[in-house]
């Protein structure tokens, strides 16, 4: 049971390897979640990454199926996913929001489509209903040594290319047409993004789920938004928040024997609730009430 | 006349987009530092004539430069508001943010903090009197408050032409009055040359030098008073059209192809 010596829960949470290897790529994941999710939410584009998750789950299940590990399929539907938007909204025209808009029903299809060949995948390799779970709502106590390392390096390739891309990304997305003018490649950066997200969210499956991936990959940067204006900060503001929310989730779920998704997304919600409210609040006070012409 | 001084230069120029030519056979000169307003009918290709000098449209025939410099995507020296409804009011990033994304924003890698960017941007901030609230998220500002920090996000980077596409379209008059008397004062005192895209030539008419007719897939240019004439626009529209003079010296173009348009459908 935890008492409150710090030290001692810490010694006591990671006792053993299993507490050890999710605290290391929680962490990891933490860290690309809240830098990805702050230009999620800034690009508007939180239902892409629904849909990569989603597009991801026979990935995971392929994996299994073939004995290599389920990051890997992950990452190789995702990839494959979004290059395909990317390319797709690329041709048309449109940007890859406007795109899903106008296609909600090809794009509900092939989601369906996809959970239906995951489900097959994993009636063929185990016939239980365990691993199916498991991408559904994480398996974060059940990470590999290998996962780990598969984690550390997607984890810096991504946060590496964010790095060189988020200030472009930042402008291509707050201001296309000028930044097009300015010479900013608009497209090539979009579809860039889109690998990172997709990356992102392969290794965040791990720790949420498919199902639960918003917890990590939006409510951070949708709360960190909320509180700051600044980008430096908010981008910050969204990696402290998702690695609170994990590190959190995890020792909670630890001591008390609940879910670790079940942590993760209360926090990850009442966070958000609680920053919107106090936002309101002093919106109000400020008599700066925002009426929005139509 | 030195070739810089030729803030632009079109010569025998065409656009095709889609298979079908916008314009064609364009041939006009813009002088540095003049204020010139691009007047025609919607659908005729006046935002296609900014985008040909930004390089952001190709063209199918001739040739067009900007200071003496073939046209390329990215210049410093050229400024762009583009045509546009209002930022979302929920877009989450300060004013100021958005004029720094103007000077070094389409770089790679991590922005450095860096005093002479910092008061570089503070300055045009300034200039376009938007001080008071550019620590605001942008979204939160009003249609003119907008069109300002865009204005000064067009010149940091230290533009010499400014490109505005119906910069007034969807502000009041009160702001259309600001606004113009703003671009007015900044290509008087900063000697910036203005190209401006408007719907009606009427808010901005006592500053314009020169104007820049587009229709029918041609175009005229010259004087105001050249330009916006019954025998010149008829020339051009290829149709019968009327220029009347109202008692308070408002111009209005009527004829078959502009149905005393006034809506903001484009």
């Amino acid at each position: 049971m935890p008492s409150w010596d710090v030290v001692a829960d810490i010694q006591l949470l990671l006792q053993f390897h299993f507490m050890q290897n999710a605290f290391v790529a929680g962490t990891l994941v933490a860290v690309l979640a809240g830098a990805a999710g702050y230009f999620v939410v800034l690009r508007g584009q939180s239902f892409a990454a629904h849909m990569l998750s989603q597009v991801g789950f026979p990935g995971a299940a392929a994996g299994v199926l073939l004995h290599v590990s389920p990051v890997l399929g992950l990452i190789a539907f995702c990839l494959a996913a979004a290059l395909g938007i990317g390319l797709a909204s690329g041709q048309s025209g449109r940007s890859v929001d406007a795109g899903h808009r106008s296609e909600s029903a090809a794009v509900g299809s092939i989601l369906a489509f996809s959970l239906g060949l995951g489900l097959l995948f994993f009636r063929l390799y185990a016939g239980s209903a365990a691993g199916i779970y498991s991408f559904l709502f994480g398996t974060i106590l059940g990470i590999s040594d290998r996962d780990v390392e598969l984690t550390l390096a997607v984890a810096t390739i991504s946060l590496g290319a964010l790095v060189v891309i988020g200030r472009p990304l930042v402008f291509a997305t707050v201001d296309p047409d000028v930044a097009e003018a300015r010479g900013v490649n608009v497209q090539l950066l979009s579809i860039a993004f889109l690998v990172v997200l997709a990356l992102a969210v392969a290794v965040t499956v791990q720790i949420v789920g498919t199902l639960l991936i918003f917890a990590l990959l939006v409510a951070p940067g949708a709360s960190a938004l909320q509180l700051t204006a600044r980008p430096g900060r908010a981008l910050a503001l969204s990696i402290v928040l998702s690695l609170a929310f994990t590190w959190l989730g995890l020792a909670l779920a630890y001591f008390t024997d609940l879910p670790v998704g079940f942590f993760i997304t209360s926090l990850a919600f009442a966070t958000y609730v609680v920053v919107r409210g106090v936002n309101a609040a002093a919106t109000l006070r400020s008599g700066r009430l925002r009426f929005v012409p139509a | 006349m030195d070739r810089r001084d030729k803030a632009a230069v079109f010569d025998r120029a065409a656009v095709r987009l889609g298979g079908h030519v916008v314009w064609r056979d364009v041939s006009l000169e813009v002088t540095g530092g003049q204020f010139v307003a691009i007047l025609g009918p919607n659908g005729a290709g006046k935002s296609t004539l900014l985008k040909a000098l930004l390089g952001i449209v190709p063209l199918s025939a001739g040739s067009v430069e900007v200071f003496g410099q073939p046209v390329r995507r990215g210049n410093d020296e050229v400024g762009y508001l583009p045509q546009r409804r209002r930022f979302d009011p929920d877009l989450r990033i300060r004013a100021t943010d958005l004029v720094r994304l103007g000077l070094d924003g389409g770089q790679w890698g991590v922005p450095l903090p860096s005093r002479s960017k910092h008061e570089r941007v503070e300055d045009m901030i300034a200039l376009v009197g938007a001080t008071a609230y550019a620590q605001r998220p942008v979204g939160e500002l009003s249609g003119g408050e907008q069109q300002r920090i865009l204005i000064a996000q067009a010149l940091v980077s230290g533009a010499r032409m400014l490109m505005l596409d119906e910069p007034l379209d969807s502000l009041d008059l009160n702001n259309q009055q600001a606004i113009s008397d703003l671009i007015r004062g900044i290509c008087l005192r900063q000697g910036v040359t203005v190209l401006l895209v408007a719907h009606d030539v009427n808010p901005i008419l006592p500053f314009v030098d020169r104007v820049v007719y587009v229709a029918g897939g041609h175009v005229v240019s010259g004087t105001p008073a050249e330009v916006i004439r019954t025998e010149t626009l008829t020339r051009l529209y290829g149709a019968p059209v009327e220029v009347l003079t109202t008692s308070d010296g408002r111009i209005v173009v009527v004829g078959q192809h502009e149905p005393v348009s006034y809506h903001s459908d484009h």
